[in-house]
């Protein structure tokens, strides 16, 4: 498996001495999912925001796709993220007056596809998250849960090299982070859709292959998740009558 | 054993092959292999302490099949059960005590110990969330597996806390 990113020292230091990032190496293969963990102010949305080039690191390397962008300007990168990336947040940030399906097909359309092939990716998105009957709706009529599975068609309308997703369940009840869980699973396993993906919910990390445990802007642990086996539920509930 | 016997007897009578099946049938996947022979001990002891009785079923060329049924005694016993709350789970750690001696010990880094601890509990979790994927509508099954996913999800809370205070 080729990575397709690859960061090297990494850092983000702010104005004042604050080291939001300590020279950060991690690797993500393509098809990975990664989690990133840790507790609030540790970094983590740092390092995704500079994945992303929503912001820009004062050192280190970061490697897309095979090829250095850290040092792009702002306008190379600006097609980096609508070509090659797919972004979701803890707020969904939909455009209200246009509808699901404007919504999802907009970067599309931004990125060149023809009209006709981004309404059939949108209806496909749509559709394989279960919410293909809601094309027509408005988003402000949604719940939350419909709303970022809406924001996470949109993200992957252009077919992302990394799905990159700060908090995607964040602003949701336990129902819905489960719904926009399954359908990160789905993009993940059954697509093999890369993912990095910020978290502090533990249910959201144990469905990743990797997680990242983040401390003081550096990364302090690894841990490498196996597929579960299904014939061990009775060990690990070890209910006794 | 005893109180899942006797509550089982409470639909009717029943041969300790019929408990065993019906035991797996309510608890299935989550619940792992019942030993025969740990159901005929228990229905025994239940008989010697007259909770429960018996009667002889005869069959051709077989030894005769043992029917039990549930006593006045046995349903009276079984009624403070039902009508008892559970007591709460005990905090049972062998974690905690093993991370609070290694460092006063000196023998171990308390957040490496702590480390490997959340990589035991995140596998755990993902085991249970894959297999809540195969549950197929069994909502026993299901709320059980819910349930052991909060008690790791609190445990996973915890490592943070003991992290904070005694991961150095
Ligand atoms: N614009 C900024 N100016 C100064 N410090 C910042 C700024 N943004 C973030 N930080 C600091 O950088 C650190 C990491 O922040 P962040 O990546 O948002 O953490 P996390 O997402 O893990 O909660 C924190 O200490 C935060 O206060
Ligand atoms: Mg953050």
């Amino acid at each position: 498996m080729e990575p397709v990113i690859v960061t090297r020292g990494l850092t983000r230091e702010y104005e004042g001495g604050v080291r939001a990032l300590a020279g950060i190496d991690v690797s993500v293969e393509e098809g990975e999912f990664v989690a990133v963990t840790g507790p609030s102010g540790c970094g983590k949305s740092t390092l995704l925001n500079l994945l992303g080039g929503l912001d820009r690191p004062t050192a280190g390397e970061i490697e897309l796709g095979g090829r250095r962008v850290d040092g792009f300007s702002e306008a190379r990168w600006a097609h980096v993220r609508r070509d090659e990336l797919g972004f979701v947040f803890q707020f969904f940030n939909l455009i209200g007056n246009l509808s699901v399906a404007d919504n999802v097909e907009l970067p599309g359309l931004l990125a060149g596809l023809s009209a006709r092939e981004a309404r059939v990716r949108r209806g496909e998105l749509l559709e394989s998250l279960g919410i293909g009957e809601l094309a027509d709706a408005s988003p402000t009529r949604l719940s939350g849960g419909q709303q970022q599975r809406v924001a996470i068609a949109r993200a992957l309308i252009n077919r992302p090299k990394v799905l990159l997703a700060d908090e995607p369940t964040g602003a949701l009840d336990s129902a819905s982070a489960r719904e926009v869980m399954a359908v990160l699973r789905e993009a993940h396993d059954e697509r093999g859709q890369t993912i990095v993906l910020v978290t502090h919910d533990a249910r959201v990390a144990a469905r990743a292959d990797r997680v990242l445990a983040m401390r003081d802007g550096a990364v302090a642990h690894e841990t490498r998740l196996e597929q579960g086996d299904a014939t061990s539920v009775s060990r690990l509930m070890q209910l006794e009558v | 054993m005893r109180f899942p016997l006797l509550a089982l007897l409470a639909g009717g009578p029943a041969h300790g092959y019929e408990l065993k099946q019906a035991l797996e049938q309510r608890f299935g996947s989550v619940l792992p292999p019942i030993n025969a022979g740990q159901i005929y001990t228990t229905l025994s002891r239940l008989e010697r302490d007259g909770l429960v009785g018996d009667d002889a079923v005869a069959q051709n060329g077989r030894p005769n099949k043992r029917v039990y049924s549930l006593t006045e005694a046995g349903r009276a016993e079984l009624g403070g059960w039902v009508a008892d709350a559970t007591p709460a789970a005990r905090l049972k750690d062998d974690f905690f005590i093993k991370l609070v001696l290694a460092r006063a010990a000196g023998i171990a880094d308390p957040a490496e110990l702590i480390a490997r601890q959340r990589d035991a509990y995140l596998q755990a979790l993902r085991e249970l969330d894959d297999v809540a994927l195969t549950t197929n509508g069994d909502e026993t099954a299901a709320l059980l597996i819910e349930g052991a996913a909060l008690h790791l999800e609190a445990d996973l809370k915890w490592l943070d806390l003991c992290e904070q205070r005694l991961g150095s």
